[in-house]
């Protein structure tokens, strides 16, 4: 049974494509044949993410207008077996894609992998309304500030409202809250909401808290995903989420400030 | 000089009033004006007491060609003795409203939404999911209870009164036909706004001591008060 993903926010810049490379290629590394589409036409970025940007011959664009066909598109991952990427064009806009030609190749990916993530571009216009609208489950990523956490409750209603499962009254998309740049020392100082206070608002089902980590950004400028730097806070968070994510156990981690022992204190200041 | 002058005239001669009002829309179906004549003439000849003198507002938004005579439409109804005041839709912007003597009215988020739980009979229609920001619930000829919160940038209205047993953050209105024995209960009280009847506050002049906590709003000849829900009419009010 395959499953079309979409990871969603409204807001930008808040970690989504952190987060689809991340889960994508933690559910390849669980054996689960994943593709990761990149719906952010015009400001593609998934490719760098991944490390893939110099592999790149043609793009989702060009496959819906009939230049390729999807496998000429698709990028095999070097690192993770059963990975692969369709990487969005980064010189059309999102006009390029068309409701048929986003159906028919997301049918297509279907039929081959067991997850499609869907990339979403910010904001809730058309190229955000095409990731969501096919999706059986959603990825909603907030960062623990008031304007991501409504942003976020709008994309939320807009997921129980404008989807393909809505208009068809199916069983409505599963919908997953996911909090990224997650710093405990600013939530204790009243600087940033706690994780309780964004599901008090929210009431969405939590599947995880990313902290915030300079693991993210050593990764996205190594062109490797970051739940692959398995010593690292945020490479664990997000492995911690992939076993929730295929219905495993994990207690949530990283959400308490830690207490710096005497040489924290000596040096860390 | 100028400036003590103008002060001295400073006395205010009329008073800005946030109301929201009902106004009977006239969805056009046609860009044919003579059309439009005779069947507005008939209609209004039906319910002349209701209709005549009537505000409305214009609704082009069922018309898939954007090419029509605003100008003549709107005579058209001004001769038949309706009030149009506003226009929506139709691509027409703020200018050619004003041309044809109209105000624009902007259609954003407008449609309520309609796959929410049925209305359980008809006294009340209950909505067990949360009603998220840009979401608008409006429960038309009933009351509305909410089992969850409302969000801030979310809007419920409902005829009747209104329920919301999550926190109300967002907007809530009451008796938006105008019924004046219509109430708001929540048992957390954050919205942005709440109205009776189109009397309304905003949060901004709700009294920190009721934040966060259990109240109702309710309408006592032109006041609105907003007082915690166990009162037995305790003095307890805010702007009365
Ligand atoms: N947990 C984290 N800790 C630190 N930095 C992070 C974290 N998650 C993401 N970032 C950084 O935040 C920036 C935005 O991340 P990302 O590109 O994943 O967001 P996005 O939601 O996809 O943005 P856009 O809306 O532009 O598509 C990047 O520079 C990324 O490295
Ligand atoms: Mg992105």
């Amino acid at each position: 049974m395959s499953k079309i993903v979409v990871v969603t926010s409204g807001k930008g810049g808040v970690g989504k494509t952190t987060t689809a490379a991340a889960i994508a290629a933690g559910l390849a590394r669980e054996g689960q044949r994943t593709v990761v589409v990149d719906f952010d036409v015009g400001l593609r970025n998934l490719d760098l993410v991944l490390g893939c940007e110099r592999r790149v011959v043609y793009d989702f664009v060009n496959v819906i207008q009939g230049d390729a066909r999807l496998h000429q598109a698709l990028i095999k991952d070097k690192r993770v077996d059963g990975l692969a990427i369709l990487p969005a064009s980064q010189t059309r806009d999102k006009d390029a894609l068309t409701d048929e030609g986003v159906a028919q190749i997301l049918d297509a990916l279907r039929e081959e992998f067991d997850y499609v993530i869907c990339d979403s571009p910010a904001g809730i216009e058309r190229g955000a309304h095409l990731a969501s609208y096919h999706a059986d489950e959603a990825i909603v990523v907030a960062n623990p500030e008031v304007s991501s956490v409504r942003d976020s409750d709008r994309v939320l209603g807009l997921l129980a409202s404008r989807t393909r499962r809505a208009e068809l009254n199916e069983e409505p998309v599963k919908e997953h809250l996911l909090l990224s740049r997650y710093d405990p020392v600013r939530v204790e100082k009243g600087e940033m909401l706690s994780v309780d206070d964004v599901q008090e608002i929210l009431a969405v089902d939590l599947l995880g808290v990313i902290p915030e980590s300079q693991a993210v950004l050593n990764a996205s400028n190594a062109g490797m995903p970051v739940i692959l730097d398995e010593d690292s806070d945020a490479g664990q968070a997000y492995a911690d989420v992939v076993t929730r994510f295929l219905g495993g156990e994990r207690p949530h981690r990283f959400l308490a400030v830690e207490r710096k022992g005497i040489f924290g204190r000596m040096f860390g200041g | 000089m100028a400036e003590t002058v103008s002060k001295r005239v400073a006395a205010p001669v009329f008073e800005l009033k946030g109301r929201m009002a009902t106004l009977t829309v006239v969805r056009l179906l046609t860009t044919d004006v003579s059309a439009f004549a005779g069947q507005l003439a008939e209609k209004i000849g039906e319910a002349p007491r209701l209709l005549r003198g009537a505000p409305m507002l214009l609704d082009l938004e069922a018309l898939s060609s954007a090419d029509i005579d605003l100008g003549a439409i709107t005579a058209v109804m001004r001769d038949l003795g309706a009030v149009p005041v506003a226009v929506r839709g139709g691509g027409v912007d703020a200018e050619r409203a004003a041309e044809a003597g109209l105000g624009l009215l902007t259609a954003d988020n407008e449609a309520p939404r309609r796959e929410e739980a049925p209305a359980c009979g008809a006294t009340a229609r209950v909505v067990e999911s949360p009603v998220r920001s840009g979401q608008q619930i409006y429960a038309r000829g009933s009351d509305l209870v909410v089992l969850g919160a409302v969000s801030p940038g979310a809007e419920v209205l409902a005829d009747g009164h209104i329920h919301v047993y999550g926190a109300l953050r967002g907007r809530a209105l009451a008796g938006v036909q105008g019924e004046p024995r219509a109430r708001i209960f929540c048992t957390a009280l954050e919205a942005e706004l709440v109205s009776v009847a189109g009397r309304y506050q905003v949060s901004d002049r709700i009294d920190e001591a009721l934040r966060g906590q259990p109240a109702q709003v309710r309408l006592d000849g032109e006041t609105l008060y907003i007082e915690p829900v166990c009162s037995y009419r305790t003095e307890y009010s805010l702007n009365g």
